[in-house]
């Protein structure tokens, strides 16, 4: 059973006779849902994601406490501290100004997120459809497109982003659009290389004959057929993300500090480091970084299901 | 050879061109950068005054011709906060970058070359698990999160080694002052683990992956199956024959990590309060000084397009089937 699971995943899906009619999806999710079960960190990191997701969808209803209530008689208290009913007001302690940590971190879980993911959804846009019309109509687009990321990736990207950030002013939708744009070369990159390889298929030859437009033979014919590789991208790049935004918060370029974010609590903590103060600075860190891990865990394995031969590519 | 350096260095050129580009284009896009020089409760005249001592009020093509040549002179402008030129803020401060950022690089290459040998050579073993778990965890961690950990816990709790503060090597060095530079070592070493680390960790752990997975594909290469059954030593086989391509692709790396290092400089040097040129642009990004954060930007850009282009003809007499085109 065991070698055969192997086989059929490393190879074509075995031909079963009853498959014929059926669409090809429904033995990939099988044999995702084998290789899934097979290897157990996969499953470890989806958990952590699904922790971290619904903390940043259903946050304001999780958090047991307003994230920016202030309590300054209680501030600074410790985790685990039991107060003289024995009840866990503040299971994870408070911050200098009283707030509770536990809910500044659900609260948090957002900001991450979602500048990740929509940073990456359009890098991952402006980069792939830059890059397959390089790729697709090569001369002398292919050459602009490319001279501009060869530019870019000259470039410490992140200099760049402090840059912008200074001079337009901290906010969500600057960081989200600075970090986005700076990601779009190593999509556009892979897309070319990708459409470059499929462009003189007989496939798209049929598409161009039966008359089909240059952007419909891009994205309903070439598309679907570079996507998987683009996805592992999209997977390792949402942690990259996730790292930069906790950086720019920490420098004080994120979002403004009235919004709980994870980067912006560890640069707080600093301030309290001296006096002992280690949950301030732990708990944020250790989310930000089970996070991080676990998008990288699912990035590997995404690859390796999607495309055995990039296994040890980059990364 | 000579045709290919003229044409790398005429690229070279071309990105340095692009980055001074990039930096003068980002000053404008908030609209009229004037506004960021003068105080919020400047009259209209001193805005007027100001955009015209500045230039600002000049065609665009016009000012970025004039940023260039002042470029090329060495004047980025002054600080807005020291009042002094900028650029020699920065270079002042270069030194103990530098310092910091070879530190890293050093660890980050040297340790990462023989993890990923020993990794790739017991592939599939607990020990090469451990090591690539500890590698993932490597490139999870946020960079600033490790140093105030080590703070915390080597610095703080275990008193191990300093948490702050450099002591000066590459200066006296420079100066030719050797017998300072060899009395500051071992001081300077204390001081520079920390924050190395730090900074190092991510590139540790990234180059380390990659030196095993590049290693296990030469590994599985004709030439090393034929070196291995003329009866070589293994020892010799991986350090001579294979070892030797697996490292192509990570010198590559070596160039861009540069880059990379350079950039967690800003966030290592203000926890560790390094007096480099991270902690400048951290300052100056708190007082918004910013033809300080562009002095040091276009900085931090020439080293990293220098270095590049370093490692790419470095790149071609390690390789020789690299082609020069």
């Amino acid at each position: 059973m065991e070698t055969q699971l192997e086989h059929s995943e490393k190879t074509q899906p075995p031909p079963v006779p009853v498959a014929i009619g059926r669409p090809p999806q429904a033995s990939a999710w099988r044999r995702a849902r084998h290789s899934l079960l097979r290897a157990r960190w996969p499953i470890v990191a989806i958990i952590i994601l699904l922790i971290a997701t619904l903390f940043a969808v259903f946050g304001p209803q999780v958090s047991p406490k307003d994230p920016n209530r202030q309590n300054l008689m209680l501030r600074l208290t410790a985790p685990f501290t039991r107060d003289e009913a024995g009840a866990m007001d503040f299971p994870l302690g408070t911050d200098a100004l009283g707030r509770d940590v536990l809910s500044r971190l659900i609260y948090g879980a957002r900001v991450s997120l979602a500048v990740g993911v929509t940073a990456v959804v359009i890098g991952g846009f402006l980069g792939t459809s830059l890059g397959m019309m390089a790729g697709y109509f090569g001369g002398k687009i292919d050459d602009m497109i490319m001279r501009i990321a060869d530019i870019q990736l000259a470039f410490p990207f992140i200099l760049l982003t402090i840059m912008v950030l200074v001079v337009l002013g901290p906010g969500v939708v600057n960081l989200v659009l600075v970090l986005g744009i700076g990601q779009w070369v190593t999509y556009a990159r892979i897309a070319r290389g990708q459409t470059i390889s499929h462009r003189e298929k007989e496939y798209v030859e049929a598409a161009r004959c039966i008359g089909a437009r240059h952007w419909q033979i891009m994205f309903k014919s070439i598309f679907p057929n570079i996507v998987a590789p683009l996805i592992v991208i999209a997977s390792f790049n949402v942690a990259s993300v996730i790292l930069a935004e906790a950086s720019l918060s920490f420098l004080g370029l994120g979002v403004p500090p009235t919004v709980p974010t994870w980067g912006g609590m560890l640069a707080e903590s600093r301030d309290q480091l001296l006096g002992g103060s280690w949950w301030l600075a732990v708990f944020p860190g250790l989310a930000i970084m089970l996070t991080v891990l676990a998008l990288n865990i699912l990035g590997d394995w995404v690859r390796d299901f999607l495309d055995p031969r990039l296994r040890g590519v980059g990364f | 050879m000579a045709k290919y350096l003229v044409r790398r260095l005429l690229q070279s050129v071309v990105v340095i061109l692009g980055v001074t580009l990039l930096s003068f284009l980002t000053l404008h896009l908030a609209g009229d950068p004037t506004y960021l020089y003068v105080s919020e409760r400047a009259t209209q005249e001193e805005i007027d005054q100001t955009r015209a001592l500045l230039g600002f009020d000049r065609p665009l093509p016009e000012q970025y011709l004039r940023f260039v040549v002042r470029l090329a002179q060495g004047d980025m402008g002054n600080s807005l906060r020291a009042r002094t030129p900028a650029l020699p803020l920065v270079m002042e401060r270069l030194p103990a970058t530098l310092e910091l950022t070879i530190f890293a690089m050093v660890i980050s290459t040297l340790l990462a070359i023989p993890i990923g040998i020993i990794s790739a050579v017991n592939r599939g073993t607990a020990l090469d698990g451990g090591v690539m778990l500890f590698a993932m965890f490597g490139q999870s961690v946020p960079s600033f999160w490790l140093g105030i950990m080590l703070i915390l816990f080597v610095g703080l709790s275990l008193r191990w080694l300093p948490i702050s503060g450099q002591v000066p090597v590459l200066v006296p060095l420079l100066q030719g002052d050797l017998m300072t530079a060899a009395e500051n070592f071992p001081q300077a070493f204390r001081h520079l683990i920390l924050p190395g680390l730090t900074i190092g960790v991510f590139s540790l752990s990234r180059n380390a992956r990659l030196v095993r997975s590049s290693m296990l594909e030469v590994l599985a290469q004709d030439y090393v199956v034929t070196a291995r059954s003329k009866g070589l030593r293994e020892r010799t086989v991986i350090l001579r024959h294979a070892l030797r391509n697996a490292l192509i692709p990570v010198i590559t790396m070596i160039g861009l990590e540069f880059g990379f290092l350079l950039s967690g400089v800003v966030v290592a040097e203000t926890v560790f309060s390094w007096p480099g040129v991270g902690r400048l642009v951290f300052n100056a990004i708190t007082q918004r000084d910013i033809p300080l954060v562009q002095a040091a930007v276009v900085t931090f850009s020439f080293i990293f397009v220098l270095l590049n282009l370093l490692i790419d003809l470095l790149y071609v007499q390690l390789d020789p089937r690299v082609q020069l085109k």
